[in-house]
């Protein structure tokens, strides 16, 4: 068995930000194990721009963020394996992993950071009736078609969901010659950032058809249309509103689903709402020594975000294996309902700690607020909130003092 | 000039063709569709069941039970997964008591070994996740389960193994009585054959009355499933009936050999015979009942739905006859998966009283390499293997653990994938949670590089079922 300080498992964004972060505090034994045959993970096929404004300053595009974090990794000579699956990783911080050259292959670690990103939601689990036929692809199938391998799978699209990779892709595909018809959105509202809406749709004239849902696939060995409908305030479909709209592709951009199985084999706790792992101010989760960033932990909208958070872990993955960690206390993050959920979900020392956030439904003139019982002890105003787009508050030092719980809600104005 | 031809790659053609190869016999099957296992041997129930449900005396009853007997051996020889899991038929009230009754008798005369009636408690003891409003079952301990397509490719690919040959997309137009054969067209190719079997499922009563053979009707029944994550598998261990009554079969709770847990089927009469769609009544009908067998069941983690249509008959058992030399096996619905070894025998053995001349294959070999031998393999024997052939290194398909040597192999060895979901169906890649997200555009390209054709070629299931329309730039 091999032995290393820390293995960071994904190579994207998030392993690389983690790795870079805990190589400048100190730790160089650290091995990246990434699946693809290149670093950057999902951000290779994410050509679009609009990366990098929060953490670099500039513009770039999704390979250019990523190649901004590969030139790091390769100039600080963090070791890196590419082409390589981790199999399983055990509570004690085993990781098996296989590929071509080496095989199945074992390495004991002191840390563990998870960085595995996140998968998209499937047709399977939205029980759309109909046919099935080619022509159904997640968003992010669609994209690696035409981005990486250069084929464009139809020229009639319709969309289902109003994701981010969804509402990429409707530009992407519109300007590779294809018709997108429609984004249909369950939601009275878009899951999406604002900007990729006035982007990818309202530039190009692409209507957005809230509180629709695909009702039917038509077509036998190529989609050949889709009836949509209007849903209630229940989301179930109107009959009356079903309309057909003929086309050869149907993309799902019907939200994305953190890929946590290696957690469960490692006895990682998971949130019900994030699906990620529940960790503390460290991004530390249940199982000591092993910590979690990125997608893996829970979506984010932003890749800059996953950076800051990687970073966070990997600071912390490297104080661990110098034995500098240890729980001062133990103070639970509560949410209100409006408030979806933190993340982290608990703090575990007396610092100043950056919660993100995400709320359930869109809110105008709110107050964000953090209680301690019936105590306010922090509060700003937002015009708006929306759950696509993440949200911080700071938790101070000194809000911590003889505190077992905080309570982060929204009260509207 | 074959000696036999099989119209359709199914479970029944499959088996049936794998019979055939025991003998120094020339031997065809015919395939309407790009590849085997189409029609409603890819969704059923996957279910080997014990024969307490068919009428006593009926083909359906007498070969139900044998096929069950069989079918371990079959299964093992073959390399494909077989799980004697047991079957609980459940019951809520007194009516059903006495139905439950009377299938045990039923069972019990047609030769279903070790039934037995439980008591309430007795049926949460061995299933603790059943409904608290159960009053009695039925258990079966001699049900199984078994993946239907794995064990009709594996059929129809040792069959082949021996001698059998396959023809894909020979949709058998017209067929003609000669003096001492039969002539078989399809749009582009002729086959000669003495002896025809037609096994050709849904469209047998069309294949009958092409020759002259029959005049049965067979029309589908629909039914949808729904499939839950593997995660989900271990929710019940057995397979979880209900008991039959006016209102119809009712749906089955069971895990399946891949462990995955399967709801279905809802029983619709059809008449087009191409419609598999699925409809959202049947996802009601399906999960209304499912919560009142099983506690718990969670509905969120649907991994996948899916619709088979039924061959069903219009005698109401198993239409097994020969007429010159031209065998109909038809109305092969429920039970006729647990059926088809046994049903392989008596098809082989009306052949033999027509005169097929059987001399034996002395180079037959009953044992096929298990499809998935590798991801079976412990660490040590991977790690040998790997060695040899890195690409078994090498994971494509993330959620179901499928690796690139395994796709290589589905496409390369009898009967061979030469579309995505015919790799599916294979290796599993694509099959898990993500359902191909990952996976999909890295099959494209080995079936691509493969099969030596264009990217844009490449299709899920043969046909006009393009992935991919233009390339770009």
């Amino acid at each position: 068995m091999i032995n290393k300080d820390l293995v960071i498992i994904g190579g994207g964004p998030a392993g690389m930000s983690a790795a870079i972060a805990a190589y400048e505090s100190g730790i160089s034994d650290i091995l990246i194990i990434e699946r693809d045959s290149h670093l950057g993970g999902i951000l290779q096929q994410c050509i679009h721009n609009g990366f990098g404004l929060h953490k670099f300053k500039e513009e770039l595009t999704g390979p250019e963020y990523a190649y901004k974090l590969e030139c790091k990794v390769n100039e600080l000579n963090i070791p890196h394996i590419l082409d390589t699956m981790v199999l399983e990783v055990s509570p004690e911080k085993v990781v098996t992993a296989t590929n071509e050259k080496d095989g199945i292959f074992k390495i004991q670690a002191k840390a563990v950071i998870l960085a595995m990103g996140c998968r998209e939601r499937s047709k399977g689990a939205l029980n759309i009736a109909g046919e099935r036929p080619a022509g159904i692809y997640s968003a992010g199938t669609a994209q690696k078609f035409v981005n990486m391998k250069g084929y464009l799978p139809g020229k009639k699209v319709v969309i289902l969901g109003s994701g981010d990779i969804g509402l990429i892709m409707a530009r992407r595909m519109t300007l590779e010659g294809a018709k997108v018809e429609a984004v249909c959105e369950l939601m009275p509202y878009s899951g999406g950032l604002a900007r990729n809406i006035e982007q990818c749709l309202n530039d190009f004239n692409i209507p957005l058809k809230l509180s629709h849902t695909v009702v039917e696939i038509e077509g036998k060995e190529r989609v050949t249309g889709v009836k949509i409908a209007k849903v209630d305030e229940n989301r179930c479909p109107i009959p009356e509103t079903i309309e057909y709209i003929p086309c050869d592709t149907l993309l799902l951009s019907v939200g994305l689903i953190p890929e946590n199985e290696l957690s469960k084999d490692a006895g990682v706790a998971l949130s019900r709402i994030t699906s990620g792992a529940v960790v503390d101010q460290n991004r530390q989760t249940s199982v000591e020594g092993i910590f979690a960033c990125g997608n893996v932990l829970h979506v984010h909208d932003l890749a800059d975000f996953v950076s800051d958070e990687a970073e966070i872990a990997g600071i912390a993955a490297a104080e661990y294996i110098r034995g500098n960690i240890s729980n001062e206390t133990e103070i639970n993050l509560k949410t209100d309902g409006k408030v979806r959920y933190t993340v982290p979900q608990k703090i575990t020392a007396y610092t100043d700690t950056t919660v993100y956030f995400r709320v359930s439904d869109v809110f105008r003139n709110v107050k964000v607020v953090v209680k301690n019982g019936d105590k306010v002890l922090f509060e700003k105003k937002k015009q708006k909130v929306a759950p696509g787009e993440m949200e911080t508050v700071k938790i101070t030092k000194d809000m911590l003092e003889n505190v077992n719980e905080l309570k982060i809600g929204l009260e509207v104005l | 000039m074959y000696d036999v031809a099989v119209i359709g790659g199914g479970v029944t053609g499959g088996m049936i063709a794998r019979k055939l190869s025991e003998y120094n016999l020339k031997t065809v099957i015919l395939e309407k569709e790009n590849d085997v296992v189409m029609g409603a041997t890819k969704a059923n129930s996957a279910i080997v069941h014990a024969g307490f449900d068919a009428k006593e005396g009926s083909l359906k009853a007498k070969l139900n039970v044998k096929g069950s007997e069989m079918m371990e051996q079959v299964a093992s020889e073959l390399g494909v997964k077989y799980k004697r899991n047991g079957s609980l038929v459940i019951g809520y009230n007194d009516e059903d008591v006495k139905t439950l009754n009377e299938l045990f008798e039923r069972g019990t005369k047609n030769g279903v070994r070790d039934l037995k009636l439980l008591t309430a408690s007795e049926v949460k003891e061995i299933e603790p996740a059943i409904s608290d409003t159960v009053v009695a079952a039925l258990y079966a301990p001699t049900g199984a389960i078994i993946c239907p397509y794995e064990l009709a490719i594996a059929a129809i690919g040792n069959a082949m193994d021996n001698g059998v040959s396959l023809k894909r997309n020979f949709e058998v137009k017209s067929i003609e009585e000669k003096d001492f054969h039969y002539e078989i067209k399809s749009e582009t190719e002729t086959v000669e054959a003495e002896y025809v079997v037609n096994a050709a499922g849904l469209y047998a009563d069309e294949i009958a009355k092409m020759a002259g053979k029959g005049d049965f009707k067979i029309h589908p029944r629909r039914g949808e499933y729904m499939l839950l994550d593997k995660e989900c598998g271990s929710l019940v261990s057995h397979t979880v009936f209900v008991t039959p009554s006016k209102l119809g079969k009712g749906i089955l709770v069971s895990p399946t050999v891949d462990g995955n847990l399967l709801l279905g089927p809802t029983a619709v009469e059809m008449t087009d015979k191409e419609d598999k769609q699925t409809h959202s009544e049947g996802f009601k009908s399906i999960t209304e009942q499912a919560k009142n067998m099983v506690e718990n069941i969670p509905f969120n983690k649907v991994i996948t739905s899916f619709c088979g249509l039924r061959s069903v008959g219009d005698t109401g058992d198993f239409i097994i006859e020969e007429k010159n030399n031209f065998v109909n096996v038809a109305g092969i619905e429920s039970p006729g998966l647990s059926a088809s070894p046994a049903i392989a025998e008596y098809v082989f053995d009306l052949l033999k009283e027509a005169g097929l001349s059987c001399k034996k294959n002395e180079n037959y070999n009953p044992y096929r390499k298990p499809a998935h031998a590798f991801r079976e393999m412990s660490l040590e024997e991977k790690n040998e293997y790997i060695k040899k052939n890195p690409k078994y290194g090498r994971i494509i398909c993330r959620c179901e653990t499928v690796t690139e040597g395994e796709i290589l192999e589905a496409i390369r060895s009898n009967p061979g994938a030469t579309d995505v979901d015919g790799v599916k169906r294979r290796t599993r890649s694509g099959m898990g949670r993500c359902q191909g997200g990952f996976c999909s555009t890295y099959v494209v390209e080995l079936l691509s590089e493969e099969l030596g054709i264009s990217y844009l070629d490449v299709t899920k299931s043969g046909g006009k079922s393009y992935l991919n329309v233009e390339k770009i730039k």
